[in-house]
């Protein structure tokens, strides 16, 4: 594998979300939405996060955006940590990088016409003169499958499809080196998902993007990944390039998600793992491995250390996972202790 | 937009004529006679008979309505019971007072009620939120009377306080009656004002909180737009639009408020007008003021209508 240039680097983030109670708004706990993720985005790739609701992937993409401000770890874009900077140079650095929100109903700003959505951006990063903003819009709109015509048009007279179009073509207005899609396609239609997908991958050929692809929807995310993070409860339980990802799965997490794609292979019988239970409470989870609850495999080592990231025997470079038992599992040596 | 205003113009005539219906019918549902009112309680039968005749009382009640609307829609509401004026002159005289007191008010009411929402949303939870809402509970829950009597006793008449306070040892700085001068508008519109600034306030908030948590407000914050612009380009304009609606409503609420608040501040508008001619028991002049106000209220919430069609671009209504 030839070595690529570090775009985004993430070392130990936390993010936790303080809960007030008490007669005074105390700080009496805290949500630990994302607790201690690290990894690295390469330039011109896609890394997808994936996970169930609430395993913090979208708090991770916020975070790293600091529309949240996070809690505490280091985010460096480019060599520099973006943590360190005041509001204003974090400003005039967003246009190196955008997000896509999830809902386009509720992403795009309902007073304003496609084209000041699209211009508002260009304007306050200066990033396209005065007098090529026009054209820039026209050229955006076409770029993401949009008529020129349509430009002085608002929102609520877009479909769902069109609307993430404007949301992509938004984000795309000042150039940015990486693009963070929070469950871009979720809210879409199957159909229209593929469109927008694979306008998402166009656009990363010809405009040398790297996306940070947050989902919960594994077919989506082995449509478009490179590489793909497995999130449990704040953390990270396994990272590894696609293909070892879905062909040498190490966490049992991971099998439990991946058994439950639906599959169009009629012969290929498939095993889904049932996990038992709720995702436990992210303000005070469970002690060891956060995953012990509802592992089939979990032991009492499980259950009070934690596991960190590692690479087993027979696994690629890049690949980790953050289990005590993946190899005695692979091999069959660890059998569930549950039934 | 032309078509809207048109439409929207022909739907308050329903109502209005259910208005003339009940100031109409007002001088007929009020127990005693009002031609033996006219005359007085001690007038000859053929008195209260000829000015019975002459009102046009003996006629059935759908001619008597029919005419008094073809009057009043030429301008003419009778004449006063007590000054024998014309009710249209009575009424003239006063109605820019009201007019300017609710006018008046209701700018101080937004002008307040929105920097209040917008700082409380903005920092929800924090110290200056809650003392503000705090606030604002309290301005809404005060009776308006009430409060008008205090500010006359504080800033009117002044309070006794020990000389060695600077600056308030003194504060007879406005005047506790009258209209027209600076020092003797600021007590009431004050007065008036308060509870709306208080609701606007409230309104504000919540709907600004509602917009804040939107991504489109993440979707500005992530293009790197300053916090201020955020708010107020992005959060308040999409928040103003519920707000109109009630700074409408509390526009027609403060005609109301006018009532009770020209009476204590013995302001000569229409609200103390329709006050003084109950007690004479002038039944044109209550019923011309009630008809004139109402009107106003209906094409306040016309303009607010129209307003709203240019806020909220989503309704379409051509």
């Amino acid at each position: 594998m030839q070595k690529q240039k570090e775009l985004l680097k993430v070392t130990d983030l936390k993010q936790y979300f303080p809960i007030k109670g008490g007669i005074l708004g105390r700080t009496v706990n805290h949500v630990k939405a994302v607790d201690g993720v690290s990894f690295t985005v390469y330039e011109g790739e896609t890394l997808s996060i994936v996970g169930e609701s609430g395993c913090g992937k979208s708090t991770t993409g916020r975070a790293i955006l600091r529309l949240d401000e996070p809690t505490s770890g280091e985010v460096e874009f480019d060599g520099k940590n973006l943590l360190a900077y005041n509001k204003r140079e974090m400003n005039k650095n967003r246009k190196n990088m955008q997000i896509i929100f999830q809902d386009p109903y509720a992403s795009i700003n309902p007073r304003h016409t496609v084209r000041q959505i699209l211009t508002e951006a260009m304007e306050i990063q200066n990033s396209v003169p005065k007098n090529e903003r026009n054209d820039r819009v026209i050229e955006l709109m076409e770029t993401v499958g949009l008529g020129p015509h349509q430009a002085d048009r608002l929102p609520h007279e877009f479909s769902g499809g069109q609307r993430q179009r404007i949301g992509i073509a938004r984000a795309l207005s000042v150039n940015p080196q990486l693009i963070i899609a929070d469950e871009a396609v979720s809210a879409l239609d199957v159909s229209i998902q593929a469109q927008v997908i694979n306008l998402l991958k166009k656009l990363q050929r010809e405009f040398k993007l790297t996306y940070l692809f947050i989902s919960h929807d594994l077919g989506v995310v082995r449509h478009i990944s490179d590489r793909i993070i497995v999130m449990y409860l704040g953390k990270i339980v396994e990272i590894a390039d696609k293909k070892s990802l879905f062909d040498n799965t190490m966490h049992p997490y991971t099998t439990a998600l991946l058994s439950a794609i639906p599959s169009t292979d009629m012969d290929k019988k498939k095993e889904r793992i049932i996990l038992k239970g709720d995702v436990p409470s992210p303000i005070d989870p469970p002690k060891g491995c956060r995953f012990h609850t509802r592992c089939p495999f979990a032991t009492d080592l499980c259950r009070t250390e934690t596991p960190e990231l590692r690479k087993a025997d027979g696994m690629l470079d890049g690949h980790m996972a953050a289990c005590h038992y993946m190899e005695d599992i692979k091999s069959g040596k660890h059998q569930p202790t549950t039934v | 937009m032309f078509k809207f205003i048109i439409r929207r113009i022909i739907q308050t005539i329903p109502v209005l004529i259910g208005v003339s219906i009940l100031v109409f019918s007002m001088m007929h549902l009020v127990p005693g006679d009002p031609a033996q009112i006219m005359a007085g309680e001690s007038a000859p039968k053929e008195q209260v008979e000829n000015i019975r005749e002459r009102l046009g009382l003996n006629d059935p009640l759908p001619v008597q309505y029919f005419n008094y609307v073809k009057d009043a829609v030429q301008g003419d509401l009778g004449n006063s019971m007590r000054s024998g004026r014309d009710v249209t002159a009575e009424i003239g005289a006063r109605f820019w007072v009201t007019v300017e007191l609710a006018i008046y008010s209701t700018v101080v009411a937004v002008f307040i009620g929105l920097i209040v929402g917008v700082i409380s949303a903005t920092k929800r939870y924090s110290l200056a939120d809650t003392s503000l809402m705090i606030l604002a509970l309290f301005g809404l829950s005060m009776p308006n009377f009430w409060l008008g009597l205090m500010l006359i006793q504080w800033f009117a008449i002044g309070i006794d306080l020990p000389s060695w306070v600077p600056f308030f040892s003194d504060t007879s700085w406005f005047k506790p009656s009258g209209w027209g001068s600076f020092a003797q508008v600021v007590l009431p519109v004050l007065t008036l004002g308060t509870g709306s600034a208080a609701i606007i306030a409230r309104m504000t908030r919540s709907s600004m909180l509602d917009v804040i948590d939107q991504d489109y407000i993440r979707t500005a914050r992530a293009k790197g737009v300053k916090e201020r612009v955020v708010i107020y380009r992005h959060a308040l304009k999409n928040a103003l639009i519920p707000v109109v609606t009630v700074v409408g409503l509390q526009f027609g609420g403060l005609l109301g408020g006018a009532v009770l608040t020209e009476s204590v501040f013995a302001v000569n508008g229409m609200g103390k007008l329709i006050i003084d001619s109950i007690r004479a028991r002038d039944f044109p002049v209550v019923q011309g003021t009630i008809l004139v106000v109402a009107l106003l209220f209906i094409f306040v919430n016309l303009a607010v209508d129209i307003t709203y069609r240019y806020l909220n671009k989503r309704i379409d209504l051509d």
